[in-house]
């Protein structure tokens, strides 16, 4: 119980189905005020508060558990690690993957406790599917999709038949006091949202080049090659426009030589991605290739892929190119789905490429 | 929403939920073990309390009402300094433990400095309660003080050699020296009036958080040698929220409050009539009735440690096995985690505690356990029980009834953490 609206009603949901349920918030940063510090987020003592009146209201236990070092290095040194390796992590995946469907989940099955309810938009009925929320503004089972199949056998999304109005109006009339909480979006273990400025403090500066690929100069100057994300267009301050004057995005980033490689929109099309990784959801491996939908970051719209399994990797070849996909983000395949769009697996994207054109900017170089 | 999944410990978590179960008011109802964390208030306490609180006045007035209010005040201080061996006017009410131990700390500190500049030394016992021990670290960062903490030996008990070395070397220029009557956590009780021998001696004073032991064991202020002493209400029977630190006479001590001038100008603050009444009540009672109280607690709690080895062999009984709290058993369960067995124990009706409350909710392992020698594994696997004046056998038949299948629970959580590590 992160302290906000949708895992409140998620287990005010748990406990009226009968569920013998014990509320839990998660100390992810032994102090507390170096994480966020508004009211939005998921760290702060306020939160923490918010969660236990939602736990007294519902009328469960409510405990907090100690997850701060777990959480800083599987999830905080990872994220800073894959972006000093030029890569652009997804930490709310990370965190789902190592922390509340692992480390907190393990612990509650040794205590006897049979599963973990959360508040995460996606469905997960019956048939042990999981499929993205009827509301797709909220979906969130792109970060829910690296899941193997037991975690997912231990786990209850209450909240993916609700749209996250409903959810509020059902908080409402709960008289849970977070009802009206805003949502958070950004990331919980950056205080002011400013990540290039969080990196910074990590990483400290390495200044180094901003390259051009079509014409090699150099066309400015970056004080540390991981403060970017392919397909960024914004904050690169090139000190001299391109020659036919279009708007420059970042290609590449090269963490071995410091650079980062700009090049126009057209350059960051790519239609085939490699996944490592892989996580097949329906427990089985794909024998043939499937004909699906992938999705390549989050919130991102889905695009028509035949997916295969290649060297134990994950290789979607996509049917029109995406731009902009990031090394480090997850590929996550779908099969789509009158009641609901199905995940079929998940991977972390390596590389990409534009194929029939070998060696063009792939995303993150090959790592 | 999928119907209720198979439950595979169903015998456990079955029909058991404990928030619907509770009855705050229902204390045969429960199996309350944390009577350290606060006991229930004695029915006569309760009694003067809300007696007192119909009654009107300002203890500093001077019209009627205001005498009549003090009054009451005055009588409470002579029945608290009779029970406890001190003057009447070397007690003076405050809010409750926390704020007597920073007033006790930081007040005779400053007090000491003042005439003095070189008293800034100050010794300690590892073991102290977050009240003494955050005091004294405030003054070591904010006010230029300097700390010597005495060790314990293995069951918690200072080392009384470790003070004398401290006084030789250190002698001139120590404020002063806090130790405390009786552990919190592990129940060991301190050879005070030995180290207030050799305090006394080298013309220091020495302050006791003595929080624990007032209705547990015999406190004698006077006899006792010490300067300060720290007693509150709700450990004993009283209200929370009103306690005293027992200053001695001569001893100077710098106010934290600044106002009225009430309580020899030391603690400055409008009285709390019926607080100080019910904490007066509550603490005659308890003194008067120690030693009866301690053979009937003392009988249950032994029966509690013997049940506790025999449902979990293994588990490991913490602090002085003779010298110690009647009402305290404190036990490592190797393996486990303590907040794993609270929460199992808890959703059994059955509270107790993993030593001191924390602030954010999340356990950190006990300094006074470490300061004993033992290892990280061993302190966060600590779980405090502690009996008071409602405690019954039939609460350690609870106790020991539902303890071994939480402590196998808790052993699986214990062993997938230590997996990971």
């Amino acid at each position: 119980m992160s302290g906000g609206v949708d895992s409140a009603v998620a287990a005010a949901r748990a406990a009226a189905a009968g569920y013998d349920v014990t509320g839990v918030h998660l100390a992810l940063s032994r102090n507390p005020q170096t994480y966020r510090s508004g009211a939005r987020g998921c760290c702060t003592l306020e939160d923490a508060r918010d969660a236990r009146r939602a736990a007294d209201v519902i009328g469960i236990p409510f405990y907090v558990w100690d997850m701060a070092e777990r959480f800083h290095e599987d999830v905080v040194d990872d994220f800073v690690a894959e972006y000093a390796a030029g890569r652009t992590p997804n930490p709310c995946l990370r965190c789902n993957e190592k922390i509340k469907f692992a480390a907190v989940l393990d612990r509650a099955l040794a205590l006897g406790f049979d599963a973990v309810v959360t508040g995460h938009h996606a469905r997960l009925g019956a048939d042990g599917l999981l499929r993205r929320s009827v509301d797709l503004g909220k979906d969130q089972s792109y970060v829910l999709a690296v899941l193997t199949r037991e975690q997912l056998d231990h786990s209850i999304f209450p909240l993916g038949d609700s749209t996250k109005a409903d959810v509020r109006a059902e908080a409402a009339r709960r008289d849970l006091a977070v009802a009206d909480k805003p949502d958070s979006h950004d990331i919980c273990f950056i205080a002011d949202g400013d990540t290039r400025g969080f990196l910074h403090g990590k990483l400290g500066a390495t200044p180094g080049d901003i390259v051009d690929a079509t014409t090699g100069e150099v066309v400015g100057t970056h004080e540390g090659a991981y403060a970017y994300t392919v397909g960024q267009r914004r904050g690169l301050d090139l000190r001299r426009p391109a020659a036919d004057g279009r708007p420059r995005y970042v290609l590449s980033i090269t963490p071995v030589t410091n650079t980062v490689t700009v090049g126009p929109a057209e350059a960051l099309e790519v239609d085939r991605v490699y996944g490592e990784r892989p996580v097949w959801t329906g427990g089985s491996v794909p024998a043939a290739d499937v004909e699906c939908e992938v999705q390549l970051r989050a919130h991102g719209a889905p695009v028509p892929a035949t997916v295969r399994v290649e060297d134990g990797r994950l290789v979607a070849s996509l049917h029109r190119p995406a731009r902009g996909i990031a090394a480090g983000q997850a590929v996550v395949a779908y099969r789509p789905d009158p009641a609901g769009d199905v995940v079929l697996g998940s991977a972390t994207i390596a590389t990409t490429e534009r194929a029939g054109a070998a060696g063009s900017p792939a995303s993150g170089g090959t790592h | 929403m999928p119907t209720p999944i198979r439950l595979f410990d169903a015998a456990f978590w079955t029909g058991r939920r404990v928030e619907d179960r509770y009855r705050p008011d229902r204390l045969d109802a429960m199996t309350y073990l944390d009577h350290a964390a606060t006991t229930p208030m004695l029915p006569e306490a309760l009694d003067a309390y809300v007696a007192t609180a119909r009654e009107l006045g300002n203890a500093s007035s001077l019209h009627a009402p205001g005498r009549y209010a003090r009054r009451r005040v005055e009588e409470s201080r002579e029945r608290i300094a009779a029970a406890l061996g001190a003057r009447p006017s070397e007690v003076i009410f405050t809010s409750g433990g926390t704020e007597s131990d920073n007033l006790a700390v930081k007040g005779i500190f400053w007090a000491r400095r003042a005439v003095d500049p070189a008293r800034t030394r100050i010794i300690a016992s590892a073991v102290e309660h977050h009240a003494v021990l955050d005091s004294v670290e405030w003054l070591v960062r904010h006010e230029g003080a300097t700390v010597t903490w005495l060790p314990v030996d293995g069951v918690g008990r200072v080392e009384v050699d470790a003070l004398r070395v401290a006084l030789d070397e250190y002698g001139d220029e120590v404020a002063l020296a806090t130790v405390m009557w009786a552990n919190n956590e592990v129940g060991t009780v301190q050879p005070v009036a030995e180290l207030a021998g050799l305090c006394a001696g080298r013309g220091v004073p020495l302050h006791t958080d003595a929080v624990q032991a007032v209705s547990q064991v015999p406190v004698d202020f006077a006899g006792s040698g010490a300067a300060a002493l720290t007693v509150t209400g709700h450990k004993l029977g009283g209200p929370v929220g009103v306690g005293a630190l027992v200053l001695g006479r001569d001893v100077e001590c710098t106010p934290l409050l600044h106002g009225g001038g009430q309580e020899r100008d030391v603690r400055s603050g409008t009285l709390d009539v019926p607080g100080i009444v019910a904490f007066a009540t509550a603490v005659e009672i308890a003194v008067k009735g120690r030693a009866e109280y301690a053979a009937r607690v003392g009988s249950i709690r032994d029966a509690l440690v013997a049940g506790v080895r025999e449902a979990v062999p293994g588990a490991v009984l913490n602090g002085d096995p003779i010298d110690r709290l009647p009402g305290n058993a404190h036990f490592s369960f190797p393996g486990c985690e303590g907040d794993a067995l609270l929460l199992l124990l808890d959703a059994q009706g059955i509270a107790c505690s993993t030593g001191s409350a924390c602030s954010a909710g999340v356990a950190q392992p006990s300094h006074v356990l470490l300061a004993m020698g033992a290892d990280d594994d061993r302190a966060r696997s600590s779980l405090r029980f502690t009996l008071g004046h409602t405690s019954t056998p039939g609460e350690v038949d609870a106790l020991v009834a539902a303890l071994p299948a939480a402590v196998e629970r808790a052993r699986r959580a214990g062993a997938v953490r230590a997996a990971r590590a």
